[in-house]
């Protein structure tokens, strides 16, 4: 009964991997992986020459910095604030509208964005008609970190504090009842019991937030380049895509495809050797 | 090696679905041991709430409202349309006789259609095959599953497979490269794996075979996980547009609805194709902006049809598993 996911995950999952080996090869379409001359690590040395492919890498790092800085806490902070309501029928509803954007396509939210802060956007119809002047955020590169994150926020933090949720309700409701008998105030149970309840998690969340440092959202930048430039707006994803397939240099993008998962991959065992040295499981067990 | 999500499938059996919903019932009502709440404190949170919850509202509501507006309207609020005001469905009427948002209309469903349900036959039945541990070959069959959820060709390799088994311009380049989630399937087999074997083995007892005890007991002691699987690989479907800027950029007959969305609205262009159905003028500079957001709630429709049927399973504990993994 395996057999249908098997034979599609060979093919289109296992057949790839010996397709990376175009990275050491100057493809080309009409001869094919086996017929395309061997070129080494000559497309890694064009890599490392590139100036936009060193653009792409700062870019992709910073956007990660600031995501996990100002996106991170934010599903914590919700869930934490979501818990302390009483009333179940508000908690259901919260969840359902903050559940919601999540299953949005990146097309919509960005649409959405564009018709809210966008030139030509509510935000802006606002200002104009109060005489304050426009503020262009959606193709301004200086705040395109802030814009992309602010859109995350958007898009995934409520989806991101089912998790938290879980963990919060796990935590046995007598270690509060005791602690509050014994004089300790709200910030004290936050501090000795919620947030210990909720390390496990949110370790993992790190590890995986840490693991996947190289991957900001593919879609996301793919829409928005045109509009910042992509000075600010390439990302690795996106780099290996538009000097891959878009000027169809396969053994380039491939390249720059195969450098990002070999690093992911080294990012990922090494966040979670960290998580095994604070003594948590992390994202598998030693 | 124990990957987390297996762990808290095996969570997810000690605990039954159950025993999690009456924990989570708890009353309405303040325990007695905690201090009375601040003026201040409840203040703040209801504020930070509703902004919350304003910031998520308001671009929906702004956005119906427009799609629903006159231009007449429109040039009154000078853009988009806060207060409805003169309400008309016009934009819906010409949005659906333009031969480009119907065909993507009907593309986007088909694909939608199509892909959910070769998916989720694919991952029922391979999660239904992992759960009976005693099959063949299982624990290699488990891995190699996994490893794909961390070494991946990556997207130029992938693409040069796909082109070169002749996708190119193919509907089911579009569906068969994305129709597994390995992820789908381990939390499927959570599931199935605490189905009750008691039940199980009286069945096999009886004499039904594996498929007849999948389509039996399984699939309808699962359904909250079923739901929300679909939901997962129906959204996925829907709301996909870069595998068809891959292999299928051309032809605007095989656009589906986000890839017109993108092209339309959002870069504002003119409709392609859209010149020979005596709308041609109207769609052939940048359209009313009454008929974009109408577009807008169109791709949001199906969505919310089927959103509020599924949302309720996600809190049963479902997803516990889902995400973590």
């Amino acid at each position: 009964m395996t057999l249908p996911a098997v034979v599609l995950l060979l093919v289109f999952n296992y057949v790839p991997l010996f397709g990376l080996a175009t990275a050491f090869q100057e493809y080309d379409p009409l001869a094919g992986v086996w017929q395309s001359p061997w070129a080494g690590f000559y497309q890694f040395e064009r890599l490392l020459n590139d100036s936009l492919f060193w653009g792409a890498l700062r870019n992709t790092l910073w956007l990660s910095f600031v995501q996990l800085i100002l996106f991170f806490p934010v599903p914590i902070a919700l869930a934490l604030l979501l818990n302390s309501v009483l009333s179940e029928r508000i908690r259901n509803f919260i969840q359902s509208v903050v559940y919601l954007p999540h299953f949005f396509s990146w097309v919509l939210a960005i649409t959405i964005f564009q018709q809210m802060l966008g030139g030509a956007g509510a935000l802006n119809q606002f200002l104009r008609s109060n005489d304050i002047g426009t503020w262009d955020i959606m193709t301004n590169p200086d705040t395109f970190a802030l814009l992309v994150t602010s859109q995350v926020i958007w898009k995934e933090a409520g989806w991101g504090i089912i998790v938290f949720l879980a963990a919060l309700a796990a935590i046995n409701t007598d270690l509060y009842e005791a602690a509050a008998a014994d004089g300790a105030g709200r910030l004290r149970r936050l501090w000795h019991i919620t947030l210990p309840g909720l390390r496990s998690v949110i370790v993992l969340m790190l590890v995986l937030r840490l693991g996947n440092a190289l991957t900001v959202g593919f879609e996301q930048f793919l829409i928005q380049r045109n509009a910042v430039g992509h000075d600010t707006a390439e990302v690795l994803d996106t780099f290996s895509f538009y000097y891959g397939i878009a000027t169809g240099d396969y053994s380039y993008g491939a390249a720059a495809g195969l450098f990002k998962s070999v690093i992911s991959l080294l990012l990922i065992w090494g966040a979670n050797k960290l998580a095994h040295a604070f003594g948590e499981d992390g994202l598998y067990r030693k | 090696m124990t990957l987390a999500i297996e762990r808290t499938g095996a969570d997810a059996v000690a605990k039954p679905v159950a025993a999690q919903a009456v924990r989570r019932k708890r009353k309405n009502e303040r325990p007695t041991w905690e201090e009375p709440p601040t003026v201040v404190g409840q203040a703040a949170k209801g504020i930070t709430l509703s902004g919350v919850l304003l910031v998520m509202l308001v671009p929906l509501w702004i956005i119906v409202v427009t799609s629903l507006s006159t231009q007449a309207a429109v040039n009154r609020a000078g853009g988009l349309v806060i207060w409805p005001t003169d309400i008309t469905f016009e934009s819906y009427r010409v949005m659906l006789t333009d031969s480009t948002v119907r065909t993507a209309l009907l593309v986007s469903l088909g694909i939608t259609a199509v892909g959910t349900v070769v998916s989720m036959a694919v991952s029922v039945m391979c999660a239904y095959g992992l759960s009976r541990s005693r099959s063949l070959g299982h624990r290699f069959i488990l891995m190699l599953l996994i490893i794909t959820m961390f070494v991946n060709g990556g997207l130029i390799p992938t693409f040069l497979v796909v082109t070169g088994l002749g996708g190119y311009d193919q509907w089911w380049a579009l569906i068969l490269p994305s129709a597994v989630s390995v992820f789908n399937i381990l939390i499927l087999r959570a599931f199935y794996s605490s189905t009750s074997l008691d039940l199980i083995e009286a069945a096999r007892i009886d004499g039904a075979g594996d498929w007849r005890i999948l389509w039996s007991i399984v699939l309808p002691t699962s359904r909250a996980v079923t739901a929300v699987m679909a939901l997962f690989y129906g959204v996925g479907y829907w709301n996909s547009f870069f595998n068809v800027m891959l292999y299928m950029p051309t032809d605007s007959e095989k656009w589906p609805l986000q890839y017109v969305l993108l092209t339309y609205v959002n870069r504002g262009n003119g409709m392609p194709g859209s010149v020979n159905n005596g709308f041609g003028d109207q769609f052939s500079q940048t359209a009313p902006l009454a008929l974009q957001m109408a577009v807008v709630v169109l791709t949001l429709v199906p969505l919310l049809l089927v959103y509020p049927f599924v949302q309720k399973h996600f809190r049963t504990g479902v997803l516990t598993g889902a995400i973590k993994g």
